[in-house]
């Protein structure tokens, strides 16, 4: 096969493999979210602690975890014609795809949102915040870098995943290397496909760990202070005499908190 | 201002029942700074957290500023609107300061104003003031991980006032500081008292915060309140715990027949020199053996453990002339003076 010949075959694959999984990590996490902070929420000692929807929907989120997608994917094919008339192609495959990753973000987002300080959620009710500005104030806004590495780690699932749809006919890069790569010798094609999923999925989960990290203020593992450093240092070098803010002057500083003196 | 009786606490767990608060009875006049003190468990926690019901109590009423809040609290664990109207004016402060990291100083001020619904102008303004209040209008900008324990004490502090509430709750507020700044975080809670007229109920396990700013103080014990009043009067009480505790003295006598004797100064008789005069008067050889002396608002307050020649039959009279200073004097009786060591020694054991 020549370049000529895989080259469309490629880009067609490229772009069914993100359109299933972008669709399908979008509709993950709008619908992983909320079910996650539901889990945390009515857990004991949770906001609006409840046992029996707490047990069920932890259950079920178990169970979907834990299913096999293959089993997941054929399992829901009548489901899925029901919902978009086809049970192939890019678009049928990505109602089994966001189904199988919903639970599975929905338990990270469950860890992530438990590790936020429960004194904080306290400090919100004691201003007199409800259930809501607990949520939407507190708990996704402190765990927001967390929830993104998060969704990095199912999106690089999915891609796991999209590959497994498409043996059942879902097109995309999977497809590709299994019927080319496997089926017809083709190696080359293969090995082309193995190295752009390994770019796509270290671009992804650079991006996500940027976007993370950018968002993190909790100090020394945090980019922020540093780059207000680089930013204090640079106005300095540059123009010392006219610095932007006189009152942040060392002296003034000492003098609001006595401790630091010695 | 703060009222609450009979409050009772108890949590159960795996079907063991634990009273944390164990009918409660606290009242907190208005423009007063009311420290409430005892050891881990005592319950002061669960108690400071009942006063705004982020705890509900078993049994007992809560009333803030002439509203009963037990009264507004729903059945279920999230609280009505009618509650959360109340907390708002409600302030509080906490022990590991609670500010959200992922926002500036001034955002985190600004969150109290958000949920009251102040507008974006009002809000900015207000958090700004408050800061300024609080001696950091400089580090608006600044993310809570980038400042020391006592100055996010103060963006604490700042944010459970932006509601201008009447009442302020500090729990523990300075446990996870270090003396010096707990020292200027106890003055900024004076000054706020005094400016504002903040009714201020502190919770607190170190003695020093008490003796620092409090007017009137309470020792909790096994969920209950052992001892209350204010902190002036809980000196001139006989046999106070509260006052041996603020002002602990020691001592064992240097020998057979001797009197030891302990005396509290406090008030007018504080400034005199009786202690010599005694000496001279009587023309007898006094040795302290333990002192702890303190201002407490403007006034000389402490106790001594003084010792006296001769048994107690043969000092009637110089006690007589201690008393008739003013003092409050307790004879600490012989067999008394080495008990009074391991008295503290077994507390410290019992944790």
């Amino acid at each position: 096969m020549t370049w000529s010949e895989m080259e469309p075959l490629l880009e067609q694959a490229c772009w069914d493999t993100l359109y299933m999984v972008g669709w399908s990590a979008v509709i993950a996490v709008v619908g992983g979210l909320p079910l996650g902070v539901l889990l945390v929420l009515t857990d004991r000692g949770g906001v609006l602690q409840n046992v029996v929807v707490n047990k069920v929907v932890g259950q079920i989120v178990n169970v979907a975890r834990s299913m096999p997608f293959i089993i997941l994917m054929v399992a829901l094919i009548s489901f899925t014609r029901v919902i978009v008339g086809t049970t192939i192609g890019p678009e049928a495959a990505i109602v089994p795809l966001a189904i199988g990753a919903i639970p599975f973000y929905a338990r990270l987002v469950e860890t992530s949102v438990r590790e936020v300080d429960g004194g904080l959620v306290e400090a919100v009710q004691s201003m007199g915040g409800s259930t809501w500005t607990v949520v939407r104030k507190v708990l996704l806004p402190e765990s927001l870098p967390a929830l993104i590495s998060s969704a990095t780690t199912t999106i690089v699932a999915l891609i796991g995943y999209s590959a497994m749809a498409g043996t059942v006919g879902a097109g995309g890069l999977g497809d590709l290397a299994v019927r080319y790569g496997y089926l017809r010798f083709e190696t080359k094609l293969m090995w082309i496909t193995v190295a752009i999923l390994a770019v796509v999925i270290s671009v992804i989960q650079f991006a996500g760990d940027i976007a993370a990290r950018g968002l993190s203020h909790r100090g020394r593992s945090s980019v922020a202070p540093r780059l207000v450093l680089l930013r204090g240092g640079a106005s300095r070098a540059g123009k010392p005499a006219a610095a932007p803010q006189p009152r942040t002057a060392p002296a003034e500083i000492e003098s609001v908190e006595p401790t630091k003196v010695p | 201002m703060i009222t609450t009786t009979d409050l009772t606490k108890v949590y159960r767990s795996r079907g063991r029942e634990v009273t944390a608060l164990d009918g409660v009875d606290l009242h907190v006049r208005e423009g007063e700074v009311y420290g409430v003190v005892g050891q881990s468990g005592a319950g002061k926690s669960t108690l400071i957290r009942c006063v705004n019901l982020l705890e509900r109590p078993t049994s007992g009423t809560v009333t803030v500023a002439g509203q009963d809040l037990t009264a507004l609290a729903g059945r279920r664990q999230s609280a009505g609107s009618a509650l959360r109207q109340a907390r708002s004016r409600i302030g509080m402060v906490f022990q590991h300061f609670n500010l959200l990291s992922s926002r500036t100083v001034r955002d985190n001020v600004e969150l109290p104003l958000e949920i009251l619904g102040v507008s974006g102008k009002e809000r900015t303004r207000k958090a700004l003031e408050l800061l300024e209040l609080v001696g950091l209008g400089d580090k608006a900008k600044a993310y809570p991980a980038q400042l020391s324990g006592g100055q996010k004490q103060r963006v604490g502090i700042a944010r459970a006032l932006a509601g201008d509430p009447k009442v302020l709750l500090s729990d523990e507020a300075t446990s996870a500081l270090d003396p010096e700044t707990t020292r200027s975080i106890l003055q900024l809670l004076r000054d706020l008292n005094e400016q504002l007229g903040l009714t201020v109920l502190l919770i607190t396990h170190e003695m020093d915060v008490v003796k620092t700013i409090c007017d009137s103080a309470a020792l909790m014990r096994d969920g209950r309140i052992v001892e209350s009043g204010r902190v002036s009067e809980l000196l001139a009480t006989p046999g106070s715990e509260l006052a041996q505790e603020l002002f602990p003295v020691g001592g064992v006598p240097s020998g057979e027949d001797r009197t030891v004797v302990d005396v509290t100064f406090q008030g007018e008789a504080a400034t005199k020199p009786v202690i010599s005069q005694l000496s001279r008067t009587y023309n007898i050889d006094i040795s302290i053996l333990g002192a702890a002396m303190d201002t407490v608002g403007g006034h000389q307050v402490g106790r001594m453990r003084i010792e006296l020649p001769g048994r107690f039959e043969e000092n009637v009279v110089p006690i007589g002339f201690l008393r008739e200073q003013g003092l409050q004097v307790d004879v600490a009786a012989i067999a008394d003076g080495p008990r009074a060591n391991p008295t503290p020694l077994l507390k410290e054991g019992a944790k």
